[in-house]
């Protein structure tokens, strides 16, 4: 199963540090990164696989928010298939 | 990977569009509750439901953790409970409706729907008890929702049932007259009845439905408005219901996947999505928004029918291919005091009683939570329901009227949470008494010469 982590707001050194160490640290491994920043508006989609997730996915979807709310940024966190759900037929 | 517009569309839906789901209804069978002992009965009505639904808000909180979806309510309908009243008195009528209460509160949820009756025809003496009890049952509960089927286009309409509902709102309306009449907040009346629609008032468990379903009702109206703001000005209505449809597809998608992930949880057959546009009194998530966002200076003006009309049908068509299942009451919903955009147009004016009944013509459902002046007679208020009713016999289609007798002209009513705030609107001050007294039945209209 796999799930998407969203994260956007003012650019920062380290935020992919912070983002990729709550993931290591609950077992959640990263399986693709796009990022950009355009005009110090910092934006990150990470593709990430829970499998092997080491606490129930809805405490996971907590612990990036209150990473989020620490760092300034906006962070979601959601299941893949809503947004497949949405956009596939 | 999901392409990263994808991902930044449907976060921004949901943070900023408010789209959200706006039921998970759990359907339950009471049939085999059936007891003449009137305490027993309530007793297994209760353990029936604590059964079946003591998950029902657990995993809908957890769905909306983990797939980022707001889930507003989760709610419980039941089989008509006038078909367990036939053996019982009135009292027991009342204990069933404190049981429902009970359980409702229990388990969490905010609306209990099914204290239900379908008379299209003629009352059973069941369905005459409960109707006697509507007004002292929702005074005495504060998550019960009743309703009651009056017409259908194969049987007509049942004017004596209009008569009598004319007087129940009333009753129901004195009796929570202390507080904004909010009964009546809670009591539908109905032609052409779904049997498995999850939105409230109007929700219980059709006699044709298995032993329990998940029913899931989607919104959005922000969603749509925000799209057709996107596609601009200057683009056709062909393409603003191309729009709309392609904005109803990924909406209803939603609403499948979470119908789909509620009835594998909770091990409970998927009964169907309702694909409907249901509106709150929160900004920005408003059906009236919509119709202005088209075009309209303001919602009631000469246009608002076409509009809706094109709205309606758009949102069915788009979302009718996203669910293996549709169902319910499925369209754009219009009820005054739940909508910020019809709350400013009833307010200036221009929105009247006969706008919101021509425009009850085109879409779902009929005319929803609207104040009206608290000195109403109940003559009126059936002639009311006559008209509305009319028009979903002759149209074979689903409508309803949900009256508040509260205050005078002009005032604001209030009822709080997603009931919202209504202006009370002029009503005819001519009356329709000698009709109404007539009772009988209005034979079911002819369904070809189509004019």
């Amino acid at each position: 199963m796999k799930a998407v982590i969203s994260v956007t707001g003012c650019d920062a050194v380290g935020i992919i540090a912070k983002v990729s160490n709550v993931c290591a640290e609950y077992g959640v491994n990263i399986v693709d990164i796009s990022q950009t920043v355009l005009q110090q508006y910092f934006s990150m989609i990470m593709l990430v696989e829970i499998d092997s997730i080491t606490i129930p996915f809805a405490a996971f979807v907590d612990k990036m928010s209150e990473l989020g709310k620490e760092s300034h940024l906006d962070i979601h966190t959601m299941h893949e298939d809503i947004f497949n759900a949405m956009h596939r037929i | 990977m999901p392409s990263r517009n994808d991902i930044f569309e449907t976060i921004s839906m949901i943070r900023e569009e408010c789209l959200d789901i706006r039921t998970i209804t759990m359907g339950i069978s009471l049939f085999d509750c059936q007891c003449d002992d009137e305490k027993r009965l309530c007793s297994k009505i209760y353990d029936k439901i604590m059964f079946h639904a003591k998950d029902l808000v657990k995993t809908g909180q957890d769905i909306e953790k983990e797939y980022g979806i707001p889930i507003i309510n989760k709610r419980v309908s039941v089989t008509p409970v006038s078909l367990m009243c036939g053996g019982i008195s009135r009292d027991g009528a009342l204990d069933i409706a404190r049981t429902l209460d009970r359980a409702a509160s229990e388990l969490g949820i905010n609306f209990i729907g099914g204290y239900s009756a379908l008379v299209q025809k003629g009352f059973t003496n069941g369905a005459r008890t409960l109707i006697s009890a509507i007004p002292e049952a929702l005074a005495a509960t504060s998550r019960l929702c009743s309703s009651v089927n009056v017409a259908s286009t194969k049987a007509g309409i049942n004017m004596d049932a209009v008569a009598l509902m004319g007087k129940i709102i009333r009753q129901t309306a004195d009796l929570t007259a202390d507080n904004s009449a909010i009964g009546c907040a809670k009591l539908v009346v109905f032609a052409n009845v779904p049997e498995d629609n999850p939105f409230m008032a109007g929700a219980f468990h059709g006699i044709g439905e298995p032993e329990t379903v998940i029913n899931v009702g989607v919104s959005g109206p922000g969603v749509v408005a925000s799209a057709i703001r996107r596609a601009g000005k200057n683009v056709n209505l062909t393409e603003i219901a191309e729009t709309i449809k392609r904005t109803a597809f990924k909406i209803t998608r939603v609403g499948q996947l979470v119908a789909k992930l509620a009835s594998e949880r909770l091990n409970t057959p998927f009964g169907i999505v309702d694909l409907s546009l249901a509106p709150t009194p929160a900004i920005g998530d408003s059906v009236a928004y919509i119709l202005e966002e088209i075009g309209l200076e303001k919602c009631g003006c000469p246009g608002t029918t076409a509009a809706l009309a094109m709205l309606n049908d758009a949102v069915k068509k788009g979302g009718v291919m996203a669910s293996s299942h549709v169902g319910g009451l499925s369209g754009a919903f219009i009820p005054v005091s739940e909508d910020a955009g019809m709350i400013d147009a009833a307010r200036c004016g221009a929105l009247s009683l006969e706008k919101l009944e021509a425009m009850t013509a085109v879409c779902s459902v009929g005319l929803d939570m609207i104040a009206i002046p608290g000195d109403t007679p109940q003559e009126v208020i059936s002639g009311i329901i006559a008209d509305e009713i009319a028009i979903g016999v002759v149209n074979t289609k689903t409508t309803a009227v949900r009256l508040i007798p509260a205050g005078k002209e002009g005032d604001m009513i209030s009822f709080g949470g997603l009931l919202g705030e209504a202006p009370v609107i002029p009503v005819s001050r001519y009356s329709p008494a000698v009709m109404i007294n007539r009772g009988g039945r209005i034979p079911a209209p002819l369904q070809s010469l189509k004019n």
